[in-house]
């Protein structure tokens, strides 16, 4: 992990990372930088921008500037949140996988395989229309199709390492399978897998905004921008209504994809290789 | 997998192809189970998505709507039903339209194709040739470039730049065409393949060809500029690994051009990776279809998928499952037999 510093310092890195941390602050500090009420329907309707509403009001006389701030809240927390469940479960199931192997393995792959034979948001779409529409039913419709790739990379690291030299000294000293896990294991695997998820935090924005544009996410008054890009479509003179959302979309995205393209560069190339296989997805 | 001590039988390639086919066909019978389970496992309430809130108050019209559509059998006969009438090619009645789902998909799946098939070709040509520059120059300002690129390609949301180029180039400037696969004024092409613009061709509709090339337009370029940067993105990765091997080193020293080395040896030696990569990119694009579709009222998969899963339309939603699941298994099957083709290793592994 000490590599880390230097691989932000390439200017996709640091643009990235700078970014990024302007979302997150934006996202943390709230209510304190939104000039007005997201939810406030105070202003006149379908106002282009001016002073006083830098990215013009929407149809029910809402500051779209407002609203794409307090969309920080929704959707930035939510990608991270889908991340991180899917490092956990897909990394379990993939330790285990490839562990254990023989039919603990042929049973998790074989599901990989399955969910990873359809197009994603198809797949989503079905879950999250079958759970009904929110955003927690969106992250969980999300999840369904997100850990395959943590779980094959996981296995895939796990086999490489399993027939180790050091780990099996540690197995004839005595260690239990469960320590050797541990000790020997994990921590070999965490890193590689970590930049993966740093990688697919854009990704799974972008899959999460558009289950809210489809109408599967964010009900209608949240500022959820994927969904604030889907009421533009329907007041379509209104550009700004829908412009500013997208870029916020856009700018999330890609400082998450310029930090995590600068963390992989870093990488060994070895893992490299297994982690843009993964990531295709 | 046989053993390699087993003397083998046959043509090796053959007998990979075999292999091969048997797998996907299991694989698509997976596909049907996961799309049956996940559609009946899951709490929604067809009855009350499909039947009005009156009817679906008087237990005599949801009792008659459901043995109708055969949901009060029990859940292993429906899926053994689902199977028999698969294999006469019957996929059930839509609960949502009220047709039959291989009518809908059959006019449905051409319209998505079409646009596909035209992203993935131009993807691939862009894509591939960005690649090879990036990898040639690397280092140098147009590999950086390009990667900023690639990365800006695949950030972008899709159904943001639908809608962005939509108002731009159609509303706006008025050079694109309105939404929909032909103008309000042009008839569909008679019927052969699906594809409109391969229908106008053959029945000689030079003005019909155009305006469905001029609809196709957008939605098309929408959708290449995701695939274009991954593909530039693995293309650039995989051809550099092949720079550093020997076979390359020693081509140049035997003084061979430049352009031969690079065409000769280290794009053929690469394809074999961008093979993957081509077949997944193509899965993206079908998932970037459901939201382009949305923007440019394309009456596609993606759209006929979106109506069928948030109506609860269980057949709809497993005819889609099949067919996107099918679309997949050949792809698989077409990229792993290429290799077999290309890579000769590969066979008898």
């Amino acid at each position: 992990m000490r590599r880390i510093p230097r691989a932000w310092r390439t200017p996709l890195g640091i643009t990235g990372a700078v970014v990024a941390a302007l979302w997150i602050v934006v996202a943390v500090l709230g209510p304190v930088l939104w000039p007005y009420g997201p939810l406030a329907q105070d202003f006149p309707r379908l106002e282009g921008p001016t002073g006083a509403h830098w990215f013009g009001t929407d149809e029910l006389g809402r500051d779209v500037f407002t609203r794409v701030l307090a969309g920080a809240q929704v959707t930035v927390p939510l990608a991270l949140l889908l991340v991180g469940l899917s490092v956990v479960v897909g990394g379990l199931l993939g330790l285990a996988a490839g562990f254990f192997g023989r039919w603990v393995d042929e049973t998790v792959m074989r599901l990989t395989d399955l969910v990873m034979a359809f197009p994603i948001v198809i797949l989503a779409m079905v879950v999250a229309a079958a759970l009904g529409a929110s955003l927690v039913n969106a992250v969980l419709a999300a999840l369904v199709v997100s850990w395959p790739a943590y779980a094959r990379v996981t296995r895939g690291l796990v086999v490489g390492i399993r027939t180790a030299d050091y780990v099996l000294a540690d197995r004839l000293l005595g260690f239990s399978a469960f320590r050797s896990l541990r000790t020997d294991i994990v921590p070999m695997v965490v890193g590689p897998v970590l930049i993966l998820a740093s990688l697919d935090i854009g990704t799974a924005t972008l899959l999460l905004s558009g289950l809210s544009f489809l109408g599967l996410g964010a009900k209608p008054p949240t500022a959820e921008w994927g969904s604030m890009v889907s009421t533009a479509v329907q007041n379509f003179d209104s550009w700004w209504m829908g412009v500013f959302p997208g870029l916020a979309i856009l700018t999330v995205v890609m400082a998450f994809n310029f930090l995590g393209d600068a963390l992989r560069d870093a990488l060994d190339p070895r893992t490299a290789g297994v982690l843009e296989k993964a990531e295709t997805r | 997998m046989s053993a390699p001590s087993e003397p083998s039988s046959g043509n090796p390639l053959l007998r990979y192809i075999a292999r091969r086919v048997g797998v996907s066909v299991l694989l698509v019978v997976g596909v049907t189970l996961v799309t049956f389970v996940l559609t009946n496992l899951v709490p929604g309430d067809t009855v009350a998505a499909n039947l009005g809130q009156q009817a679906a108050a008087d237990p005599t019209i949801v009792a008659a709507y459901r043995s109708h559509y055969g949901l009060d059998r029990p859940l292993p006969e429906q899926y053994g039903t689902y199977l028999v009438n698969l294999l006469h090619g019957d996929l059930g009645e839509s609960q949502q339209t009220h047709r039959s789902v291989v009518a809908d998909l059959s006019a449905a799946v051409p319209a998505t194709l079409e646009i596909a098939i035209g992203a993935i070709v131009l993807s691939i040509l862009i894509g591939v040739g960005l690649g090879v520059v990036a990898a040639v120059r690397r280092g140098h300002l147009a590999d950086s470039a390009l990667r900023l690129v690639s990365l800006v390609g695949i950030s972008v949301p899709t159904f943001w730049l639908a809608m962005v180029a939509f108002y731009v180039f159609s509303y706006k400037l008025d050079v694109a065409p309105g939404s929909g696969r032909l103008s309000p004024a042009t008839t569909a092409p008679p019927d052969v393949t699906g594809l409109y613009t391969v229908d106008a061709l053959l029945s000689g509709q030079w003005e019909t060809f155009g305006d469905a090339v001029a609809h196709l337009m957008l939605p098309t370029l929408v959708l290449t500029l995701y695939t274009v940067g991954l593909l530039t993105r693995f293309t650039r990765s995989a051809v550099l690994e092949v720079l550093d091997q020997d076979f390359v080193r020693s081509a140049r020293a035997k003084g061979l051009p430049g352009r031969t080395v690079l065409l000769r040896y280290v794009l053929r030696a690469a394809l074999v990776p961008i093979l993957t990569v081509v077949g997944l990119a193509f899965g993206a694009l079908l998932s970037g279809t459901v939201l382009v579709e949305q923007i440019f009222s394309w009456p596609g998969m993606g759209s006929y998928a979106y109506q069928a899963a948030s109506h609860l339309d269980l057949p709809g939603v497993m005819g889609v499952g099949l067919v996107v699941g099918v679309i997949y298994v050949v792809i698989n099957l077409v990229v792993d037999l290429l290799y077999g083709v290309i890579d000769p290793r590969v066979r008898v592994s």
